[in-house]
């Protein structure tokens, strides 16, 4: 008889479709698992309002657990309360700094106009002399940085809060 | 009238109008840094736009989705700013348009995510998060640009002068804003106005340029009345569903 920690586990086999290393577990964007007789309710959540991977997502769950031999799941998607970055694991915050994504620094809420970039240590040499290259990188969900020291160009998963 | 429908129809097409005339920059943005920012903003709008059309479907209960809403309605059933739909320019242009939109959606969403409509409120709380990074990105831009070099100066100047009559009608208030400002479900666009105003000549004095004295103020997109421009935008948002009725992606 499977359980909804069994569909749990089963989801940590579930990749992030734009950031592979993570599950979306890791990424916190599910939101509750309930197990009703023979029907499996998932409810996730974006972490970006045009996140154009949630479709993915949604299928991509529904095969997984298809394969763990639950036929009968239905996905939902909700909006509140609104995904933060604080809802990633710390297993997942270790990958992605592991994987070269430099994890979110705790800071977004000092005031948005006239304020300094957040100083994000680079992912591959650990200094902090780095330096913001663009607020907006290859996703919603990152901002694009430089080390002044080793050079290495990486990608900042924003704060989001 | 179904004010709420109204309301959150007017957000929903702000949202889409914009984010798809952001679209129009992808592939030829000035530097690969902004070709990509701006298309992400884009991603943003067109996202949000899905949530609030969506809802105003609901609200309006004839079954009609959010791709109903965005691709089967003329342009008079439009009920964008018309600052939205004004043509992007060069990039100064476009971040300034971007600049007096995020500096009106910020405070609109703070003050919406206390909503008493739920699903309206949740929408607001999520789309405030994604505001405040755009509102970061336009502002240090027009900041820039104004005080910037002396051609860089002269040409965000002449964009303030072009855009500055469009910003007024983002506090368009009707019978729509009052009932639902009497309920308790929106915020007086009075109260958004001062922090628009409050940041938007902080904004411009560190950018070092002058406020129009000129105050001719235009409007007509909340009621439906467009410039010509709404009209190529929706030729080419609404080609395929139009040429390909019931088309599916």
């Amino acid at each position: 008889m499977v359980t909804e920690n069994d569909i749990w586990g089963y989801l940590e086999e579930v990749a992030d479709p734009e950031i592979p290393v993570l599950t979306v577990v890791d990424l916190g964007v599910i939101r509750a698992v309930k197990l009703e007789n023979d029907q499996c309710f998932i409810t996730i959540t974006p972490t970006y309002s045009g996140c154009p991977a949630m479709k993915m997502i949604e299928e991509q769950i529904i095969e997984k657990l298809n394969e763990k031999g639950i036929p009968n799941v239905s996905v939902d998607l909700i909006l509140a309360p609104a995904w933060t970055t604080d809802w990633i694991s710390e297993s997942g915050k270790a990958k992605l700094l592991e994987y070269g994504i430099a994890p979110p620094e705790n800071e977004v809420d000092k005031s948005v106009l006239f304020s300094e970039p957040t100083v994000v240590p680079c992912p591959k040499c650990g200094s902090r002399n780095t330096r913001m290259i663009s607020l907006f990188g290859s996703t919603a969900c990152k901002a694009h940085y430089q080390c002044n020291e080793c050079l290495e160009p990486y990608d900042y998963f924003k704060c989001l809060k | 009238m179904n004010s709420l429908f109204e309301y959150v129809l007017r957000l929903g097409d702000d949202s889409l109008i914009l984010g798809h005339r952001l679209s129009e920059w992808c592939g030829h943005g000035p530097i690969l840094e902004e070709d990509i920012a701006m298309t992400n903003i884009s991603l943003d709008l067109v996202g949000q736009a899905t949530s609030l059309l969506g809802y105003a479907g609901e609200l309006e209960g004839k079954g009609r989705d959010a791709d109903a809403l965005a691709f089967l309605r003329f342009d008079r059933e439009y009920k964008n700013v018309l600052l939205v739909e004004q043509p992007n320019g060069d990039f100064g242009m476009t971040m300034l348009r971007q600049f007096f939109f995020d500096s009106f959606r910020k405070p609109l969403f703070e003050k919406l995510q206390h909503s008493t409509d739920q699903h309206l409120a949740a929408i607001a709380e999520k789309s405030l998060k994604e505001t405040k990074y755009h509102l970061k990105h336009s502002s240090e831009w027009v900041i820039r640009l104004g005080d910037g070099t002396e051609e860089s100066n002269a040409r965000i100047q002449e964009s303030l002068n072009t855009l500055w009559r469009y910003t007024n009608e983002l506090f368009f208030t009707d019978e729509v804003d009052n009932e639902l400002v009497e309920k308790g479900i929106v915020p007086s666009l009075q109260e958004i106005q001062i922090e628009w105003n409050a940041t938007v000549t902080a904004v411009l004095t560190e950018a070092t340029l002058t406020i129009p004295t000129n105050n001719w103020k235009q409007e007509g997109g909340r009621k439906g009345l467009h410039s010509e421009h709404l009209g190529y935008i929706l030729a080419e948002l609404q080609y395929m569903q139009r040429a390909y009725p019931n088309m599916q992606w």
